[in-house]
This record gives structure tokens, C-alpha cells and sequence, in this order.
């Protein structure tokens, strides 16, 4: 009796175990996706679902995490050796993160071809600096601008500045008619060096400028910079008075409700604003530089990278998802969708204030501590966002802002150790 | 006889001891051998002594960070043990006197402390939003606008709001504690003290607080403890990079900050990050030694 019984248990878990293995000629390769754009599930859920009527041997599942937990998750997985197949990865010093260790399989030209005719500015968000490869394929690019409400503009009879006197002029007249001119605030520090991407490089000199302190032949020290910092200055006034107390929501807030004129910020906003307030009719400016006649700079970075996972056991299923995201369609797709630029080169801009940002990112400069002096800890951003808080608070010079910056940054970049 | 009882002990401690090798002393030894490593992004390579450490005293800006979120903690302990334990101490007194609606007082008091931390601090988040929240409005209905400003915004006064918003929500806490303490003094002992002429503030003194240093003990290691290990609050209402300009940065904050970096604005230092797990454990354990032999010392045994 006995016996049988255990035969009969054993045939079971037998057949159980067996019977997936021999159905996995048939089954489709699942591979997993992970990513911290929560909002965006939507969008990827479509994208994905043309990617499988096109490789029906392939499922892929998006799922997103929270994006202040994001890091903290993937890094654990992948230190104890799971993690998804496909990785979303931020650029950069954010790349580096998970590159330098080995833990992102390395891509080239050879395996995607797609990537040969990526801007180089973006493939360089792409890159790790340790041997200067290939990690992952650029999803979107970003710029900082001014976002302007036209009706708020056309009632106080105001059109978009020309140069700085201008924008000044704009501010004030704005602040005399009772309208709150600039939506911004300090209470969360990344917004102030968002500001700082969009005012300073005008003044310190765009890409010259950058090339030169990330070459180590000048520093933060130098007063190109800390009077081009010392120009936030001049927007105080027209800031909300307890603005230091603004976060990152009222400021969207007080923008698409149209309390507030415009809005210094990053062009993922384009597609919020519109979902958030169908009516706000709004357009974009460039930061005005000193004289009119002059192009401004855009401060712009690759936003962000698609990795593959160096230990999947699908490697080649989830090349061919990375090679769909460097395609043409995939790039139009996401464009149309989530109201960004894709950093897949010829894609058609139909929305018409994406459409403007991508004009005036012609003459664009790195956005200069995420591209420069995020590769190691303290980056150039913690350093800068909290010592503008004390900027904008009135107890920090900007000159001591360029100093704090340049010390903390000497820790790990060697050439500004000694200045 | 002896065996089974031995037996015994392993049946009802050993669970708990599994668990907390599992979850307190694990983490507590990993946290010590990763800050004796040198890290590259989240790969761990070479032994490096105690060069982490040397780096977070002697290098800018974590040596400066460090004294600056270190004294944030201390401010936090005495500014909690103030306003939100003398209160408490002053809140017991008046409730063990038995008022009309004692009983519906101590559910208020205790109110807060059931409601979960991030709904408090999403909520005085908004009371304190300088453009739409309820805080700047009442005072300037009040005619006090010339008071408003930008709580959480200022560095003056951010860390001081972020203490009392903390004290709001606990104030039930040592409430009950002090007053179960004030309700377990023998009756007899306070008639025999008013039978020789002590009035009420000689008899608070010299017979309730003495026997009431056992929950004294307990809510002071308490607010010790949780000064020290104080995050959640300021993370909610915050952010992890102690804005603004780090004036409520506290030793959780940047040890989080450091260890698993700030999204889409620092990189983790591993390293760096274990190091200061290390001392505030370190801190931690020494101190809380340290207190309770101090206080038990003044604890009076009811004979």
C-alpha cells in the first residue's frame, strides 16, 4: 500500500516538473523590463505590444517602480544576481553606477547598427567614462527653457523676451499688474539648478565654457561663472516672496492653473501640462542672453538609456527589443506619445511646442553638472543645488557658491585639487 | 525535568533569535565589513582599512556634513524632550487630576500618534504650503501676516517645524506612559504626605516624580533613540537631501543619501554610506548604555 502510494506521488511531481520544460520549444521568451517611469505604463504597454506583433516569439512585461526607489531596487537585484532582462538606466554618472561594475551587457556598433546615427552629444550619455563603451541605447533627449502662458502674455500685451533687459522688463511689468511672473521655487533644490541651466549659460559662454572646466583649465571659481549664477539673482523678486518654501508641484500648480506666468523648467513638462489643463495655451522661450541678436543656449542632456541586463539568460531577445528602441518607429511612437523628443534621429515633431524646443536645441550646451561632474560622489549637482538654496535664501554669495562647488568636485575631479 | 525546560527555551526564543540575526545583526556586521571596502558604483572591490572612514572626517564636504547632521540630531533630542515630554509630563499631571472629560482628552491626545506618519507629514506638508497651505492664512486673517513665511522653506526655522509637527503627532505617546506611571503611585502614599501638610507642588515633587523616574527612564531612551534615528519625518516632508541647504539634514538622512544616492541628482558611496551606518550604530549603543545605567540610578524601588 505503502509503496504504491509514494510511486504514485513521485509520478506526480515528476510529470510537474517535466512537463513545462518540454513545452518551452513552443513558449515565447518572457522577458522582463523594468523602469521608474510609473506614469508612463501606458505608453510602453502600446510600444511594447507593436514590438510583439512583430516578434511573436517575445513577450515582454513593463513594470515600473517608484522613481525614489528605483535605484535603491534595481541596485539590490542586480548585486544579488537577478534583476529584469531589460533595464531602463538614467545617463551618465547614473549609468556608470551599474556599468563600471560589469553588471550591463556592453553594446557597439556592430550588434546595433541603429546607433550610428544617434547624435554623438547623446551617445555620450551612454557611455561609461571607465573604458569609454557602449551601455545602453538613448531614449529621449531634454531641454530647459522658459515656459510662457500666451494668454497671461497677450493681456498684459507682452510677447516673448528678446534679451535679458527685456525678460527683466517682462518680469516687472508682470509684478506691477498683479500677476505672479515666475511659478518657481527653492524648496526643492534640483529645481534651482534647473533654473541655474537655464539663466547661466548665456552668461558664462555655453559650450566654451564647459569644455574648458571639464578639461580642469578653469574651475567654478572662475567669475564667468559666478556672475552668470549672480544673474538668479535678478529673478527674486518676481518669484512667489516665501518662495523658498515653493516645492515642485506648486510650482506646476501655480502654472497650469494660471496663477503664475511662466515657468522655468525641463521640456518633459510639455505633455503634464497639456494633460493636466486642456485649455492653458502655452509656448516655450529660450533663456534671453545679454543682446538681442544673439542665439541663446539651451541646456540640454541625453535623459536616459535602455540597458541590457550582462547576466539574462535571453541575450538575444532582448538585443532585438533594444535594437526595436534605436528604430525609427519605436523613436516616432514614443515621441508622439509621451510629448518628448526621442533620441532616435528623423523623427517627425508634430506637437507644436515640442516642435519649438527642437528648433531651439540647434544651439545646445551640456546641461552642466548631470553631463560634466556626475560621475562620482559628491557630484557637482549635490553640491550646487544645496549651496543655490543658500544662494537664493540671501546667505550664500554666488562667489561661495562657485567655491563650495570647485572644493567638493576636487575630492574626486584632480584638476581642480590645489585651486 | 532540566532538558525539557531547556528544550522549551529553544522553542519560544529561537524563533526570535533567528529573526533577529536575520534582520538586525546581519545588516549591522555587512553594514560594518562593506564601509572597510572600496567601492566602484555598486560593485564592491579591494579591502581598504578604514580609508572610508578617513575620507568621511577628513574630506569636504562629508566631514562638514557629518557635524552639521550630528548636531541637527542633538538639537532634535532636546528640543523633543522640551516641548513634546514636559508637555507630556505637564498633560499627565493635569489628567490624573481627573477633570470633566479626562477620559475624551486622552483619546485626543492620543489621536495622532495612531494616524500613520506619512499621512501626518503629507498633511502638514500642505498646512504649511506658503502659497495654498492653511498655516500662512490663518495668520494673515489673524493680522499677523508679517509672521508668514516659508516654514519649511527657511532655513531658520525649517528644522524647528519639522520638531514641532514630530512632537504633534507623539505628544499621545508619553502622555499615557506618565500617566499610567502617576496612576500606579499608591494612593496612600499622597494621603500620608497631605496628612503632613504637603501642598500639590510638594507633592508632585517630592513623591510622584520620584516614582514616576521609571517611565522618565523609558520615554527619555526613547526620545534618545528615536532623535538619533530620525528619518521618516524629514524625508517625508523634505526629501532625502535635508533641504534647504541641508539646515534638516540628520544623520539617517545622509547616511541614506549616501549609501543609495539621491535620484537624478548624487551617486552612492557605498563606502562612504557604511561608514556612517557604522558610527550611528556605534553612537547609538554607547550612549543608550550609557543613559540607561545613568538613569536607572534615580529610579526609586517602591518598597
Amino acid at each position: 500500500m505503502r509503496p504504491r502510494v509514494l510511486v504514485g506521488i513521485l509520478v506526480c511531481v515528476l510529470v510537474a516538473t517535466l512537463s513545462p520544460t518540454r513545452a518551452r520549444g513552443q513558449q515565447p521568451v518572457k522577458l522582463t523590463f523594468w523602469s521608474w517611469r510609473v506614469e508612463d505604463k501606458w505608453a510602453y504597454d502600446k510600444i511594447i505590444q507593436a514590438f510583439q506583433q512583430r516578434n511573436p516569439g517575445i513577450q515582454v512585461e513593463f513594470v515600473p517602480f517608484k522613481a525614489t526607489e528605483y535605484n535603491t531596487i534595481l541596485s539590490s537585484a542586480l548585486t544579488a544576481g537577478n534583476g529584469p532582462d531589460i533595464i531602463h538606466l538614467r545617463a551618465y554618472g547614473g549609468l556608470e553606477t551599474f556599468a563600471a561594475p560589469g553588471y550591463i551587457a556592453q553594446l557597439d556598433f556592430e550588434r546595433l547598427p541603429e546607433l550610428r546615427t544617434f547624435s554623438r552629444q547623446l551617445l555620450d550619455g551612454a557611455r561609461a567614462r571607465k573604458d569609454g563603451k557602449l551601455y545602453g541605447v538613448p531614449f529621449a533627449t531634454q531641454s530647459l527653457v522658459i515656459y510662457y502662458n500666451k494668454k497671461i502674455f497677450a493681456q498684459n500685451n507682452l510677447s516673448a523676451p528678446k534679451n535679458w533687459d527685456e525678460f527683466l522688463t517682462v518680469l516687472r511689468t508682470l509684478k506691477d499688474h498683479g500677476v505672479l511672473p515666475l511659478a518657481n521655487g527653492g524648496k526643492e533644490g534640483w529645481t534651482l539648478e534647473v533654473m541655474s541651466g537655464v539663466v547661466a549659460p548665456n552668461f558664462y559662454g555655453g559650450t566654451a565654457f564647459f569644455d574648458a572646466v571639464t578639461r580642469g583649465q578653469t574651475s567654478f571659481k572662475d567669475p564667468a561663472y559666478t556672475n552668470a549664477l549672480a544673474r538668479m539673482l535678478d529673478l527674486r523678486p518676481y518669484m512667489h516672496p516665501n518662495f523658498m518654501g515653493v516645492d515642485y508641484t506648486t510650482m506646476q500648480q501655480q502654472f497650469i492653473n494660471e496663477q503664475a506666468a511662466m515657468f522655468i523648467g525641463g521640456s518633459w513638462e510639455i505633455g503634464f501640462f497639456k494633460s493636466q489643463n486642456k485649455d492653458l495655451d502655452f509656448d516655450i522661450f529660450a533663456a534671453p542672453p545679454l543682446r538681442a541678436g544673439t542665439a541663446p543656449w539651451v541646456s540640454s542632456y541625453n535623459d536616459g538609456n535602455y540597458g541590457v541586463n550582462a547576466k539574462t539568460p535571453n541575450m538575444d531577445a532582448a538585443l532585438k527589443f533594444i535594437q526595436f528602441t534605436a528604430s525609427r518607429e519605436f523613436g516616432q511612437m514614443f515621441t508622439d506619445m509621451l510629448a518628448q523628443l526621442s533620441a532616435v534621429p528623423g523623427v517627425e515633431v508634430r506637437d507644436p511646442v515640442l516642435k519649438h524646443v527642437q528648433e531651439l536645441s540647434r544651439k545646445s550646451t551640456p546641461y552642466m553638472m548631470l553631463v560634466g561632474f556626475r560621475w562620482q560622489a559628491p557630484t557637482g549637482s549635490t553640491l550646487l543645488q544645496s549651496a543655490l538654496q543658500g544662494m537664493m535664501a540671501g546667505t550664500k554669495t554666488p562667489e561661495q557658491v562657485g567655491d563650495e562647488v570647485t572644493k567638493g568636485l576636487s575630492a574626486w575631479f584632480e584638476p581642480f585639487q590645489g585651486r | 525535568m532540566r532538558t525539557s525546560r531547556r528544550w522549551w527555551l529553544v522553542f519560544f526564543l529561537g524563533p526570535a533569535i533567528v529573526l533577529f540575526a536575520a534582520f538586525i545583526t546581519y545588516p549591522i556586521l555587512s553594514a560594518l565589513a562593506f564601509s572597510l571596502y572600496a567601492w566602484e558604483g555598486i560593485g564592491r572591490r579591494g579591502f581598504v582599512g578604514l580609508a572610508n572612514f578617513a575620507r568621511l572626517f577628513a574630506t569636504f564636504p562629508y566631514a562638514g556634513l557629518l557635524v552639521n547632521a550630528f548636531w541637527h540630531n542633538v538639537l532634535v533630542f532636546i528640543a523633543t524632550m522640551l516641548l513634546q515630554n514636559v508637555t507630556a509630563l505637564g498633560l499627565a499631571v493635569l489628567l490624573a487630576r481627573g477633570p470633566w472629560g479626562a477620559r475624551g482628552y486622552r483619546v485626543i491626545f492620543f489621536l495622532p500618534v495612531m494616524l500613520s506618519l506619512v499621512i501626518v507629514g503629507f498633511l502638514w506638508a500642505l498646512f504649511l504650503n506658503p502659497v495654498f497651505g492653511l498655516v500662512n492664512k490663518v495668520l494673515t486673517l489673524l493680522h499677523a501676516g508679517a509672521l508668514a513665511r516659508p516654514w519649511l522653506g527657511d532655513a531658520s526655522t525649517a528644522l524647528l517645524t519639522l520638531i514641532v509637527v514630530n512632537a504633534w503627532r507623539w505628544l499621545g505617546f508619553p502622555t499615557i506612559v506618565f500617566l499610567a506611571g502617576i496612576n500606579a503611585v499608591p494612593e496612600e502614599y499622597v494621603e500620608a504626605a497631605r496628612i503632613d501638610g504637603a501642598g500639590e507642588w510638594a507633592v508632585l515633587r517630592r513623591i510622584i516624580f520620584p516614582l514616576l523616574a521609571p517611565a522618565v527612564t523609558i520615554i527619555v531612551l526613547l526620545t534618545f533613540i528615536g532623535a538619533f534615528n530620525w528619518f521618516e519625518l524629514p524625508y517625508i516632508m523634505q526629501g532625502v537631501s535635508g533641504a534647504p541647504n541641508r539646515a534638516t539634514d540628520v544623520l539617517s538622512l545622509l547616511f541614506y543619501r549616501t549609501a543609495f544616492g539621491e535620484v537624478d541628482t548624487g551617486l552612492q558611496d557605498i563606502g562612504i554610506g557604511s561608514a556612517i551606518a557604522v558610527l550611528m550604530f556605534a553612537l547609538l549603543l554607547g550612549m543608550s548604555a550609557v543613559g540607561a545605567v545613568l538613569l536607572r540610578r534615580r529610579e526609586v524601588e517602591l518598597a
